[in-house]
């Protein structure tokens, strides 16, 4: 399996670390409600297909990024920093 | 107070010629890893040039001047080599003295790229990643940062601490290539 790297381009998978869905991504501002914060801490769709899903390249640049990654096929769709991808919508 | 000596992270070790291939350590001098402030990249690179005639790498780069190298070494770093920087130049950037902090080896001769294809997870052949080329990526386990400074000769980048590792991998892989003739 390989990432391409917006910066360094297509690289192995075993430089990259996987942290998951990019929940921290859409983390709710510190005053909202408990039950926005619960829902951020504990609830997950998890349905089959294309998730949200935060890499870091460790081995690589460094950049954390947001990879667009279908959970049935393992298909990669999209690959963005992070940091220019903006805060999530949902 | 005591004179203090450095020593070298392979203590001047002698240099391995295992088939095609030598591996030896470098002393590339002073290292300093710069991380522009926040929309400084520009201010960094004219200072650069300004200082020491060398310009910004663009990443998976190296430039080069005489015998002070710039790598680029990670999202928005890069590594200077050779040479110190002012403290001046700590107004656009973070500087951090990385002299003592890597370990350094060349390793020249035509089985390089076969011996590097055994241990490093990207294409380090002449037609994909070409003279003054760089690359952050692994060797064996460890983190490490590839250039090739010539046709035949990669300058290898590790944490000091696996200086043995790194030799050990490295002759490992050199004795295989050998042993296939």
């Amino acid at each position: 399996m390989r990432l391409i790297c917006p910066i360094c381009g297509a690289r192995d998978r075993r430089e990259f670390y996987y942290q998951g869905a990019a929940v921290a991504l859409e983390r709710p501002v510190p005053e909202a409600d408990a039950e926005v914060w619960d829902n951020y801490l504990h609830l997950r769709k998890n349905l089959p297909g294309d998730l949200e899903e935060l890499w870091s390249h460790d081995a690589g640049c460094g950049a954390w990024l947001r990879v667009t990654r279908n959970t049935v096929t393992h298909e990669i769709k999209a690959v963005v920093l992070a940091a220019e991808s903006g805060r999530g919508t949902s | 107070m005591a004179e203090l000596i450095a020593l070298s992270p392979l203590g001047n070790a002698d240099p391995l010629a295992i088939g095609r291939c030598t591996l030896s350590e470098v002393d590339p001098g002073p290292m300093t890893s710069i991380a522009p402030f926040r929309g400084k990249d520009g201010d960094v690179s004219k200072a650069l040039r300004k200082s020491h005639k060398i310009d910004w790498p663009g990443p998976n780069e190296t430039t080069l001047s005489g015998k002070t190298r710039c790598i680029w070494f990670g999202r928005e770093m890069a590594l200077l080599t050779g040479a110190s920087l002012d403290d001046d130049f700590a107004k656009h950037a973070a500087l951090t003295d990385q002299s003592d902090a890597w370990v350094c080896v060349a390793l020249e001769g035509s089985d390089a790229e076969a011996v590097l294809a055994r241990l490093v997870p990207v294409d380090l052949r002449i037609a994909h990643f070409k003279v003054d080329q760089t690359a952050r990526t692994m060797l064996g386990h460890m983190n490490a940062s590839i250039t090739r400074t010539a046709e035949y000769a990669f300058l290898i980048m590790v944490f000091r601490s696996m200086a043995s590792t790194l030799v050990h991998d490295l002759q490992i892989a050199m004795e295989s290539v050998a042993a296939r003739g």
